[in-house]
């Protein structure tokens, strides 16, 4: 049979060399799309006729925003397949995608804050989109703390799949709480069934930096499911075999 | 069906049955959820009386007007079907305009007037440059004549 056979992959010693093979060309990626899609919108992008230049962190805000319930939601699956299956490499990328997650949220938190203070006169408000990313946030890191805790990685990866499938069901909430309720924070201006609200540049910057976000987030968590596979199979003969061959 | 796969169809049902309680809980505190209420709601007794809340709406056009002391303004929120007027001491954020959304913290006084100790702006999710909403203001009012 001439197929691949994918199941070779699932085995984390076959993974680390093949993620360690893949990890240049996502970064590399990663770094060419961070510097057009800044400068469009640094530069290319129109002033916003209301919130003048203020407007312009909805090109990190937005995409890291994205990325941060994305990221949670591939987690989630991840954990899941790991806690059915038992497949010792899906519950290492749920760790390993934890971190870059809850920086993205923090930074979509961050970002929204310092726009909220010009824009709408508070830096933080307790509305239904505001309140249900912040829990977000502290479900990335109850995940990571409930993860470090825990010694035993069987343990560890059922405790925390366990956290990432209940807070799953945030994600839908944090996404149409624009939608269901009275919120300050405005609607999508992005919608899969009607045109974009928004000026053609502003949008092609800001489809450029969270595609640019989401090749920094497979590069850099390739990256740590390296060191997480390393970490875990550090009694084994291939990881003995690997640092024989390094030296 | 193998041990795995049942195992898989028990998480499927869990995250399922989660989301089912979520979505009741959520049902049921549908009123506490709300950010603001709009002038149809308070006038239709909807809004909570004697505690603070938020009201929100667009501010009336023509309708902003300021005292003396350079501070006190008062404007009118509407949802287009219910109006509120409204009075606040302070200073008003940037994107605060006539015809453009707000929401407003305080509570109903005596005569039915909002006070508001709050005052936020309400961004829409219109996002262009300076000339195009020019032309759209332009085209909109080459059409109100007829």
């Amino acid at each position: 049979m001439s197929t691949i056979n994918w199941y070779k992959y699932a085995s984390p010693a076959s993974f680390y060399g093949l993620a360690g093979k893949m990890i240049p060309g996502f970064a590399a990626l990663s770094g060419i799309l961070f510097i057009v899609g800044l400068y469009i919108g640094f530069f290319v992008a129109p002033t916003d006729a209301q919130q003048g230049e203020a407007y312009r962190i909805i090109f990190i805000h937005v995409p890291a925003a994205w990325m941060s319930m994305f990221i949670y939601v591939i987690m989630a699956i991840y954990a899941g397949i790991g806690l059915a299956f038992n497949t010792r490499l899906s519950s290492m990328m749920a760790q390993a995608l934890a971190p870059t997650g809850a920086l993205f949220c923090s930074i979509a938190l961050f970002t929204g804050a310092f726009w909220g203070k010009p824009m709408w006169g508070a830096w933080w408000v307790w509305d239904a989109r505001l309140t249900s990313q912040l829990i977000l946030f502290f479900l990335y890191i109850g995940f990571i703390s409930l993860q470090a805790a825990i010694d035993d990685p069987k343990r560890s990866d059922r405790a925390g799949a366990l956290i990432a499938l209940v807070g799953v069901v945030n994600v839908p909430i944090i996404y149409f709480s624009v939608k269901w309720w009275n919120t300050l924070h405005q609607g999508a201006s992005i919608n899969l069934t009607r045109a974009p609200s928004m000026a053609h540049t502003m949008l092609a910057g800001m489809l450029i930096m969270a595609l640019a976000c989401w090749m920094y987030a497979i590069a850099v968590t390739l990256y740590r499911v390296r060191l997480v596979i390393l970490e875990r199979e550090r009694h084994s003969t291939w990881v003995a075999q690997l640092l024989k061959d390094m030296k | 069906m193998k041990p795995r796969h049942k195992k898989l169809v028990f998480i499927l049902i869990g995250v399922a049955g989660i989301g089912i309680i979520v979505a009741l809980v959520m049902n049921a505190f549908r009123s506490n959820l709300v950010f603001f209420f709009t002038p149809s709601q308070v006038i239709a007794k909807e809004a909570p009386v004697n505690r603070a809340f938020r009201i929100g709406g667009l501010v009336e056009k023509g309708s902003l007007r300021r005292e003396n002391d350079g501070l006190t303004v008062h404007f009118v929120v509407t949802d287009t079907k219910h109006d509120m007027n409204v009075t606040y001491k302070g200073i008003l954020p940037d994107l605060f305009k006539e015809g453009k959304g707000v929401v407003a913290q305080g509570r109903l006084d005596s005569n039915g007037r909002f006070v508001a100790d709050e005052v936020l702006a309400k961004h829409d999710e219109n996002y262009m440059p300076p000339e195009v909403a020019n032309e759209l203001k332009a085209a909109k009012a080459s059409k109100t004549p007829l």
